[in-house]
């Protein structure tokens, strides 16, 4: 009994827990049973903690833009009310994001075909990590280069667009001198977007059965006719996933549109300075505000909020749902 | 028997109609030769060259495939071009971002005092004398290097723990439960939220809290922090998950208590991916710009209180100096500054980039027998 005791202590100094104990089953079993508890109690925590922050995001962007929502029209920005400020900008987001979407959906399925189904094995590793590292570089870069480089470059495109294809309303003249304008926001975006839609797609098409895949091949198909037979038919739900992701990208992308897109009131014309994005809007203009103005940005990154929470939703929805019926596993 | 054997043919009936296997080169040469003809009449670039090149490869190529091997081959070439072209076109940028950082930025990084001094003190004034005189650019990115470290340390300090315990639920105590399904959605779904919301319930959050117009180092950590914990939570919960369950078993099997398991069997198998993980999210916060810039405004001199007075960070730094250069009427030793720092901040994320996998590699536990 005493060896026991003693055992028992000497468990206790190692252990550090504060039980007083006999036998040195029982302390062993009532420190760990603690430990056990203290720490499945944590993980559930931080578990909840993820859940929590998610819901005060919602609760106190809508807390703080309340003041705006229920101001009186002539004190918002522009005076005719919040939505009338807010509307020109959501358009605003939704033609950069469109534009974007536009140029790097077909680049993306093409970059991760061409490392899944196409780069000899021994190089595909490498040149996904290639594509990885246009993720890496800081969004402020883009911005930067876009401005100090693509803008002055490619504004000799405007004006042969703005001179030759004037007649649509889109590319209406006169083209802005600098380049500065929402396609050039919504290219440099697409640049963004592009890391994203790839790595997505590149997965889903690794995951392409491999039997589907020679199945195909044995009866004669080219490779094309494969990729077309098996592999896209399969891959459909996750493209349209990784394209709505790289949507909620685009949506919510800042600094790229704040350092290139010189804006202005809302219009048809892409190659005309003018248009603007809320996150933009944000960024450009909550440094410097105070009062009402604060709860108006406020209330803007709360429409963003919904509606980058909701393409997001959607998107993983539509992936887990594939993820059930696929037999990829 | 053997005499009446005719000799082989050189291309059977199987292998007729193919295009001889140099014919991509013989294409390639012909489409260089003609692109640069066809530019040489409206004025040489290097970028029309390649662009001009690679239609003309790509129509000679199929043209020639559709008349000897039929439509379907030919279809097959055209789709081998387009993927193949939108894999170069995917690097365009990449390597153009690449030369203009560092072909701009290096004179900025190589002007003496650019790392190790701030912008405290410095006015238009020195700017216009620069432009004017040639007097050296002063100011650097001290303060900015120095607010970007802190912040992104103490965002690191908050997300890891919460990040790693989440995941170690997930794994090991969820059992894929109502909660668990719900946590591994809304985590996926925070992944989304875009950086400037994120600053913008930091700051709401604060505001709320200790009061109006609340900007700190600390509220930019929080705000990168829920950018970063959707990170830290899939990468760890990833390693874990493969961490294989003999492991666990055998721990049990010697009455070893589940907590004790996980923190001395289970984590330090996968330790080397969750450390790859972290350093991956780091180097994802480090460059985000607009969470910083609604949270803790931006500085010109150093601020060492991570809990009080405004605070510059890299890039910050980088977007103010462009959008409001220090002296309007010369920006030019504002954008180098600008193209100096964004160097800076692009070798920090390559490094982190870089140690990440090395940290993989060299933590990965020993398989070998």
């Amino acid at each position: 009994m005493s060896a026991s005791i003693q055992l028992s202590q000497r468990h206790h100094h190692n252990e550090g827990s504060g039980m007083t104990a006999t036998s040195l089953t029982s302390s062993q079993a009532a420190a760990g049973r603690a430990g056990d508890k203290v720490f499945s109690g944590a993980t559930l925590a931080a578990g909840c903690l993820i859940l929590a922050v998610l819901f005060g995001v919602a609760l106190f962007l809508v807390v703080q833009a309340i003041p705006a929502l229920t101001a009186p029209a002539s004190e918002i920005q522009g005076g005719e009310g919040f939505f009338a400020y807010i509307w020109p900008i959501v358009i605003g987001t939704l033609i950069a994001a469109l534009i974007a979407l536009i140029i790097a959906t077909p680049v993306s399925i093409g970059v991760a075909l061409f490392i899944s189904h196409f780069a000899p094995r021994q190089l595909a590793s490498g040149l996904g990590y290639v594509i990885d590292l246009l993720a890496a570089i800081p969004s402020v870069v883009y911005g930067a280069w876009g401005a100090a480089f693509l803008a002055p470059q490619i504004s000799p495109a405007y004006n042969w667009l703005a001179e030759n294809m004037g007649w649509l309303p889109i590319f209406a003249g006169p083209a802005s001198a600098t380049g500065k304008t929402i396609l050039t926001a919504g290219i440099v975006l697409s640049v963004m977007v592009i890391p994203i839609i790839t790595s997505l797609s590149r997965e889903i098409f690794l995951q392409t059965p491999k039997l589907h895949e020679e199945a195909a091949l044995a009866l004669g198909a080219t490779r094309w006719e494969m990729i077309k037979m098996a592999v896209l038919p399969f891959a459909r739900p996750g493209i349209i996933s990784a394209i709505m992701l790289g949507l909620g990208r685009a949506l919510g992308e800042t600094m790229a549109v704040a350092l290139v897109l010189s804006s202005g009131a809302l219009t048809a014309s892409l190659i005309q300075s003018g248009n603007q994005t809320i996150a933009a809007e944000i960024a450009l203009n909550f440094p410097e505000a105070s009062g009402l103005k604060v709860s108006t940005l406020i209330a803007a990154g709360l429409i963003l909020f919904v509606i980058t929470l909701a393409v997001n939703m959607l998107a993983r929805w539509i992936i887990s749902r594939h993820k059930e019926f696929s037999g990829a596993n | 028997m053997t005499s009446t054997l005719t000799p082989v043919r050189k291309r059977s009936a199987l292998t007729k109609g193919q295009l001889p296997k140099a014919a991509p080169y013989i294409v390639l040469a012909s489409a260089l030769i003609l692109g640069a003809a066809i530019l040489a009449l409206i004025g040489f670039n290097a970028f029309g060259w390649g662009l001009v090149s690679a239609i003309l490869f790509t129509i000679g190529l199929v043209g020639w495939s559709a008349g000897v091997e039929g439509a379907r081959k030919a279809q097959d070439k055209l789709a081998t071009c387009l993927v193949v072209g939108a894999f170069l076109l995917a690097l365009l940028p990449l390597i153009s971002v690449i030369w203009t950082v560092l072909a701009n930025g290096i004179p900025g990084l190589v002007t003496p005092g650019f790392l190790s001094s701030s912008m405290n003190g410095v006015t238009g004034v020195y700017d216009n004398r620069a432009v004017e005189d040639g007097t050296p650019v002063l100011g650097g990115i001290y303060h900015a290097l120095m607010g970007t470290i802190q912040i992104t340390l103490l965002a690191t300090v908050i997300s890891v723990p919460v990040g790693l315990l989440t995941a170690i639920y997930l794994v090991e105590y969820g059992n894929d439960g109502k909660l668990a399904r719900a946590i591994t959605f809304f985590v996926d779904v925070m992944t989304g939220i875009p950086s400037i919301v994120a600053g913008l319930f930091a700051a709401a959050f604060f505001f709320a809290i200790v009061g109006p117009g609340t900007k700190t180092g600390a509220v930019a950590a929080v705000a990168l922090s829920v950018l970063m914990i959707p990170v830290v939570v899939r990468s760890a919960e990833e390693m874990l998950k493969i961490v294989p369950n003999e492991l666990r078993e055998a721990a049990y099997a010697l009455g070893v208590r589940k907590w004790r398991t996980i923190l001395k069997v289970v984590i330090p198998t996968a330790i080397s991916g969750i450390a790859s993980g972290v350093t991956l999210a780091i180097a994802r916060v480090i460059g985000e710009t607009a969470p910083i810039l609604v949270t803790a405004g931006f500085a010109t001199s150093i601020n060492s209180n991570v809990f009080g007075g405004w605070m510059a960070s890299l890039p910050t730094f980088i977007y103010t100096q462009i959008l409001n250069p220090t002296s309007p009427s010369n920006p030019d030793p504002s954008t180098q500054r600008a193209w100096g720092a964004a160097l800076v901040l692009i070798i920090l994320v390559m490094v982190l980039n870089l140690a990440s996998r090395l940290i993989a590699k060299a933590f990965a536990p020993k398989t070998g027998r």
